[in-house]
């Protein structure tokens, strides 16, 4: 691959996602052909586009310097803000073959513009502001620590753009969820000393199918943030605060949480069987006694002990180690 | 190579319980590629990502347990599961990164007269093949070449996001646009399937809470899978595997599809092009029953 030094530009072919939602039934792809040069940016690129190949090509562009978050979309499914992201980079990681499309292609109104309602209406559901008494006529201001401020410092840095929405698969399949930007904001305002909605945005989080239970754990959406802000860091910070401050209420979710304790207190590993168990319960596992016959059958369920005669778990070696640091260390309880 | 490849290895749970093919396998092809392995007996569960949103300190401290004993070995730990590698590599980058934590961390392992110092790398057994041992040599002992088989690469999340923890340990690779597991396809005359899902989420971490979710994950993974003219899937992550390969049935209802594709672990796919035995690499043990037939039908390529 030749690399572009100053001066140099590249002829490449990219193509684009074309829709208009008043005209057309399903969407198409265009090929434009243009030089880049080594600091040009993919808006640079849209507005080649528009000003040289075609004037109705429409895409949401303003501030130019990655803070308003408007121009977010998807370059061969990866989340870039277009201000932000460097041509040539992107054409060098997918060997000069790139395609630009809407960060939500379902939700496209115009080629890259779409509909965001859905993200604003989740983000507003978290209450993104700080909630307080505040005195009209104040003697001092309201003071936070260095400490205090910057325990909500990265996930302020949030500029709405969707690209972390918009990348998870959580979201894709259910629409309930609140997605990783609306849970960024949801911890951002909790863990703000000046506010007091804390207690009510832990417990609407901690709802499952819309809550934190229902992320996936693919990290898709610290890999798409554009202010580097990880927001399933944030996720687990809502999760740890939910037991700390006893919101979190005894479902299959939490107990599967809390349950890893049951196996590693006994044999230093998960116990698989104990697990489905006791997160279900009883009543519930009648779900699973298809996959459990199946998986039994194929060798691979260990039996806990408690069973007679029959207790083939592993233990792990110094298992005391692991007990007496569960006993000492444990913060949390459910 | 002139010094012999030495690890510890961190075998995680599935791999002492559910997916005992995992352990063998992995075991028979460090066997015979001539790498050395001790086993960390005295490591526990990572924890799965779960434990970690329960009590997160204690993650940390149940995991810098674990890479203590690797340290004492003076050894660069191995994981053959993704989810035990990013929960133990981020224990080990909060720690490294934040002394005040470390030193609290510390004062607990200090109780069973342990202490982490950040000495030992963590890397997953897949990159370790790659990037240690090279797949210029792993080529040149491939004896039952994989040249029937269309083979789609499945990364499974943890072992290729968040890229920048990662780093050097698996290689730098682009979270993208993967290519080892791709590479080592191709080194073992396999046809790596072209896909969109190979670097997405199987969904098995929302299994109980959110099934409806990971059903369609999975199915949407494998529909793909299937649809680019895959024969079998592999992967490096025993989390994937057991969701890929148990729930193929109730996945394809919830997606409306048959879907009949073997899931191999990244190990069992180069055991079986290495020449290991049927034992050793276990194909018994998978639900999914045509993954039963791979080992015949591998010999009479």
């Amino acid at each position: 691959m030749s690399s572009t030094t100053a001066g140099e530009t590249r002829k490449v072919t990219i193509k684009a996602f074309r829709f208009n939602a008043e005209t057309d039934y399903l969407p198409s792809y265009k090929s434009y052909t243009m030089e880049v040069g080594k600091d040009e940016l993919i808006l640079d690129l849209m507005n080649k586009i528009k000003w040289e190949h075609d004037g109705s090509f429409s895409y949401r562009r303003s501030c130019r310097h990655g803070i308003c978050g408007a121009c977010a979309i998807k370059v061969n499914g990866k989340a870039v803000l277009a201000c932000k992201q460097n041509a040539i980079e992107l054409l060098d990681m997918f060997n000069n073959d790139i395609t630009l499309e809407p960060s939500s292609k379902k939700r496209a109104v115009k080629d890259m513009i779409i509909d965001k309602g859905d993200f604003w209406e989740k983000h507003a559901a978290v209450k993104p502001y700080v909630v307080a008494d505040v005195d009209p006529h104040p003697e001092h201001e309201t003071k936070q620590s260095i400490e205090e401020f910057n325990k909500f410092l990265d996930s302020d840095l949030c500029i709405q753009c969707g690209a972390c929405h918009y990348s998870c698969p959580a979201l894709e399949a259910n629409e309930e969820f609140f997605g990783p930007a609306a849970l960024n904001a949801a911890y951002r305002f909790t863990v703000d000393t000046r506010d007091t909605a804390g207690k009510e945005r832990l417990e609407l989080t901690a709802q499952p199918s819309q809550g934190v239970w229902d992320c996936v754990k693919c990290f898709e959406c610290a890999e798409a943030c554009p202010k580097e802000i990880n927001p399933i860091e944030k996720i687990t910070k809502l999760h740890n605060m939910q037991f700390e401050q006893g919101v979190a209420k005894s479902n299959v979710a939490t107990r599967h949480a809390e349950g890893f304790l049951r196996g590693m207190s006994k044999h230093g590993f998960l116990d698989e069987a104990d697990i489905v168990l006791y997160s279900e319960g009883y009543l519930g596992m009648y779900k699973h006694l298809t996959t459990a016959f199946k998986m039994m059958k194929a060798g691979k369920i260990h039996w806990q002990d408690g069973i007679p005669f029959i207790d083939n778990m592993p233990k792990i070696k110094n298992l005391d180690e692991v007990q007496k640091l569960i006993q000492i260390s444990q913060t949390n309880k459910l | 190579m002139s010094e012999q490849l030495h690890y510890a290895l961190f075998t995680g749970c599935t791999a002492k319980q559910s997916t005992p093919e995992l352990l063998s396998s992995t075991l028979a092809v460090a066997d015979k590629l001539g790498i050395k392995i001790t086993i960390l007996e005295e490591a526990s569960c990572c924890g799965a990502s779960h434990l970690q949103d329960f009590d997160e300190f204690l993650a940390h401290v149940l995991n810098a347990r674990n890479i203590c004993y690797a340290e004492k070995l003076g050894l660069t730990m191995i994981t053959i599961c993704n989810t035990c590698q990013l929960n133990s590599a981020m224990t080990k980058h909060a720690l490294d990164s934040d002394p005040e934590l470390k030193a609290r961390v510390n004062e607990k392992l200090r109780e069973v007269g342990l202490k982490y110092e950040g000495s030992s790398e963590i890397k997953h057994f897949l990159y370790a093949i790659i990037d240690d041992y090279g797949l210029e040599n792993v080529k040149n002992r491939v004896t039952t070449p994989l040249s029937m088989f269309n083979i789609a690469p499945f990364y499974g999340c943890h072992n290729i996001r968040p890229s920048e923890l990662h780093g050097a340990s698996n290689g730098n690779e682009n979270s993208y646009t993967p290519t080892s597991l791709d590479s080592l396809i191709d080194a073992l005359e396999g046809n790596p399937v072209n896909y969109s899902h190979k670097n997405k989420c199987c969904g098995f971490h929302v299994e109980l809470q959110a099934n409806h979710t990971s059903e369609v994950l999975a199915g949407n993974a494998m529909v793909d899978a299937i649809d680019n003219n895959a024969d079998l899937m592999v992967t490096p992550c025993p989390l994937c595997h057991l969701k890929m390969d148990t729930y193929q049935d109730s996945v394809g209802k919830v997606v409306g599809r048959d879907i009949e594709l073997p899931v191999l672990h990244m190990p069992q796919m180069v055991a079986l092009a290495l020449g290991c035995s049927e034992e050793e690499i276990g194909l018994k043990f998978h639900v999914q029953k045509k993954a039963k037939m791979l080992f015949s039908e591998a010999q009479t390529a």
